[in-house]
């Protein structure tokens, strides 16, 4: 459908002027990154195309209007001897700049909308995630795989000891001692990961406990509020293995700065081999006691500042 | 103030008052009150500005160097309330006080009554809303959207509400007060479609005014009959909705981003022929696309919404409907260049900062253009890419043609002229710093770092210690300004002649400079070919 023509004006329009930008696909974000990130999903280019050929096509009119402008500033000073003419009006150029900027944007429309159509498609997902915003963590339940109910797998993800040490006030600590590898994760990193496989279409329902968050890992190419009370749905099929962060991208109060994502992606094999010790684990509770469990029942305990004033009225 | 009554009085009506307290509290003079409103919003363009410059110095580097993130998160929310409601809106009513009636042969503001009140609310507004900081429980800190069920978790929402309250009603008196001017107290022979543009933006923006600032009015009372009489609006647990909060919210919150903007374009629109000498090309074809902008402002809202899961169809229906305002706000843009090709320009401050207006609000449209792609913008979305974004329109469109407007408009208040060379100095070091300070936001936006965070990655940290120069450089550049206005003000030796600016037309420059306590108590005999748009046909 549409979206075979988006891929095909794309490759034509991303080797404009922006060729020199962002080529490489990153996990996580970069010092000095410029633009953005390809995204690591089937649907992820296409929000990075448009940022392409959007930017592109503002370049090339800002050069023209600006470029007029400063031939006009140049040549029309009266310090040069330049005398005002009279007119005011030129019913040729005017109808002129207002059909061109139509047809850009007609054009621009298109491609969008045939973006727009291709993401909300969550028909023929192979796998269902539902996500779960609390102040200020992530609960991840696994609903469904290869068109099989999941029991009890499910836990909360929140931000790693390493950076909510170093993040408090006064702390000494120094962010950019925090890494993983010789990534830096400062902020980007959580105790526990979502781990997905890779090639599977993911339906990720969206839903909060408390107040409104927003689940977003750049390399979807999307975000997607998270509000109680309504459950969103939107879909990612990551094409390569690997580790990909985001963070929470709805104000949710004091540590809204500190709910990062994880997502891992990891090989079918190796998911299956992952879900299955989960699924263990969850079948026998006597076994340590599940911590997944634990942590979310105490999860809606929340409050902006502290627990107070109107827990009655928030659930 | 040096522009009290100036000319031979033969009725003591014509005089300012003596006491300081009957003339500047009890005033009815659209002068005066314009001068309050402008002095008004200087000084919250400073507080306001100092949350900036706490909030830019938090994000200086990474990690917390200087408050608690509940604090940053206050400031965050301050900084935008006291920029909008106490910096941007007041700054344009001070203006449009003063220049309508001047710019229509009008003795004074239709109700001058209601004037004073309109502005003496909002100190005592702005009073309640900062106090707020000095409360147990802290100001308002869930962002100055007011989004619930966040916002229902301060303890001060009472008093915000409250506090935007007052103001809203500030504005719709404001509004009401705008509108009966300029329809009623024209002076003959000054025809709507010659009015200067300043005066139909300013117009149409009323208009706007009246249609939503009671919108915020029913949804902020909302939130506070949720929090604390019961009611369920935006709560799930019993039956309600937080989206509608947002929808009702933005349904105010789009046409407001023209409230902004609107009289910014109205004021360039006059700026620009002045210095270019020329008329404005197109006179008509910028009044209407003022007109439909503002049409279209009602159509546009939920394009702050495209990350909350709308509809497919509603999600294609804001994103066209928003790239149309593409049409028009290009017009204009266009318009400015042709009323500059073939003119004879002069580079004065006001004309320096409408030109920075010009390119620099540009680029604000521009990042605009591309937040209007839904799919690109699930990935801007509440980034700082959308920060970057909004400051552009905001700080280098409404603020620059704000600057621009009192430096045109300065000799005409004071009857003096202001120092050309400190003015200048004002200019360059405003548009280098200004961009400093935002144009990397639009990098650490697409690399994906947040807004409203205290604290983030170390990828973020190069482009954000750049901002944070920009900005603290930004904000010292302010105090020129004002050390500008005091000397012109008080201390300047130089007369300002009553055209002031060589190529100056239209009723305002017809007055003595300074203007007289009272103008246009006859109305004035109007020349079209004194006007700046009296003879133009098209």
């Amino acid at each position: 459908m549409t979206s075979g023509g988006i891929r095909r004006s794309f490759t034509a329009a991303a080797t404009l002027a922006l060729a020199s930008f962002g080529s490489v696909v990153h996990a996580a974000p970069g010092p000095w990154q410029l633009n953005m990130e390809r995204g690591a999903s089937t649907w992820s280019q296409v929000p990075y195309h448009l940022n392409n050929i959007s930017l592109a096509v503002c370049t090339v009119i800002g050069i023209l209007v600006f470029g007029a402008m400063f031939i006009a500033m140049f040549r029309f000073r009266k310090s040069r001897g330049a005398v005002a003419e009279k007119w005011s009006h030129n019913t040729m150029v005017e109808v002129i700049w207002t059909t061109i900027p139509v047809i850009i944007l007609v054009v621009l429309a298109y491609l969008a909308t045939g973006g727009l159509t291709s993401w909300a498609d969550t028909t023929g997902s192979q796998m269902t995630v539902k996500v779960t915003g609390y102040q200020w963590k992530w609960r991840y339940d696994y609903v469904e795989y290869q068109g099989k109910p999941i029991d009890k797998v499910g836990f909360m993800s929140k931000l790693d000891t390493q950076s909510d040490q170093t993040r408090q006030l006064g702390s000494g600590m120094d962010p950019f001692a925090v890494k993983v590898g010789d990534e830096s994760t400062y902020l980007l990193n959580v105790d526990k990961p979502l781990v997905v496989p890779v090639d599977t279409k993911i339906r990720f329902v969206i839903t909060s406990g408390d107040v409104i968050h927003s689940w977003w890992v750049p390399a979807t190419g999307w975000k997607l509020d998270a509000i109680p009370g309504i459950i969103n749905a939107a879909w990612a099929n990551f094409q390569t293995p690997g580790t990909y962060r985001g963070q929470c991208a709805e104000l949710c109060g004091q540590d809204h700065g500190f709910m990062p994502i994880v997502v891992v992606v990891k090989s079918k094999a190796d998911f299956a081999t992952w879900l299955a010790g989960q699924q263990a684990q969850s079948a026998a509770p006597a076994a340590a006691p599940a911590p997944a469990a634990a942590s979310s029942t105490a999860a809606p305990q929340t409050s902006q500042v502290a627990p107070a004033a109107d827990a009655a009225k928030q659930g | 103030m040096s522009y009290a009554a100036t000319h031979d009085q033969h009725d003591d009506h014509h005089g300012a008052p003596k006491g300081f307290f009957q003339r500047w509290c009890m005033s009815t003079n659209h002068k005066d009150i314009g001068t309050l409103y402008l002095v008004f919003a200087l000084t919250m363009f400073f507080i306001g500005g100092s949350f900036a410059m706490l909030i830019r110095a938090e994000l200086f580097k990474p990690g917390l160097q200087l408050m608690q993130p509940y604090f940053f998160n206050q400031l965050t929310t301050m900084h935008a309330l006291v920029m909008i409601f106490g910096a941007i809106m007041p700054a344009f009513v001070g203006l449009g006080n003063w220049m309508i009636p001047l710019m229509v042969g009008a003795p004074d503001m239709a109700l001058p009554r209601m004037n004073n009140l309109s502005f003496w609310i909002l100190p005592f507004a702005f009073t309640l809303l900062l106090s707020t900081l000095f409360m147990a429980g802290g100001g308002p800190a869930g962002g100055w959207t007011m989004y619930p069920p966040l916002s229902l978790q301060s303890d001060s929402l009472a008093y915000v509400v409250f506090a935007v309250h007052l103001m809203g009603i500030s504005s719709i008196m404001g509004a009401i007060n705008i509108i009966a001017t300029i329809l009623n107290m024209r002076a003959p022979g000054m025809e709507l479609l010659k009015m200067p543009v300043f005066v139909w933006s300013w117009l149409i923006t009323a208009f706007l005014l009246i249609a939503v600032m009671p919108v915020l009015a029913g949804a902020v009372t909302m939130l506070l009959t949720d929090k604390y009489f019961g009611t369920n609006f935006f709560n799930p647990g019993g039956g309600g909705d937080p989206v509608l909060y947002q929808h009702i919210f933005w349904f105010f919150g789009h046409p407001e981003v023209y409230i902004m903007i609107l009289p910014a374009f109205g004021i360039i629109s006059e700026i620009v022929p002045t210095f270019a000498r020329k008329p404005i090309f197109g006179y008509k074809a910028m009044v209407f696309a003022i007109a439909s902008i503002a049409f279209l402002s009602f159509i546009v809202w939920a394009h702050h919404m495209f990350a909350v899961g709308l509809p497919l169809g509603a999600e294609i229906f804001f994103m066209y409907a928003t790239m149309l305002i593409a049409v028009p706000t290009g017009v204009k843009v266009f318009n400015w260049v042709a009323t500059m090709w073939g003119s004879s320009m002069t580079f004065e401050t006001p004309m320096l900062f409408a030109v920075g207006f010009i390119i620099l609000f540009t680029i604000g449209g521009f990042s605009g253009l591309m937040l209007a792609l839904v799919p690109a913008d699930f990935q801007y979305h509440d980034t700082y890419f959308v920060v970057a974004h909004f400051h552009y329109v905001l700080v280098t469109g409404a603020l620059f043609a704000i600057i621009a407007a009192t430096y045109y408009w300065l000799p005409k208040w004071t009857g003096n002229m202001y120092s050309e060379f400190w003015a200048k100095m004002h200019f360059w070091n405003s548009v280098i710093w200004v961009n400093v300070l935002f144009f990397p936001q639009h990098f650490l936006g697409l690399a994906g770092m947040p807004r409203r965070i205290p604290d983030y990655n170390v990828a973020f940290a190069n482009f954000n210690m750049i901002s944070s120069i920009g900005g603290f450089l930004f904000g010292a550049t302010q105090l020129i300004f004002i050390g500008v206005l005091i000397h012109c003000a008080f201390f300047s030796k130089k007369k300002a002649t009553d055209r002031v600016w060589e190529g100056a037309k239209g009723l305002e420059w017809t007055v003595p400079s300074p203007a007289p306590h009272h103008t246009f108590d006859v109305p004035p005999v109007i020349h079209d070919d004194e006007l700046a748009h009296g003879h133009v046909n098209d």
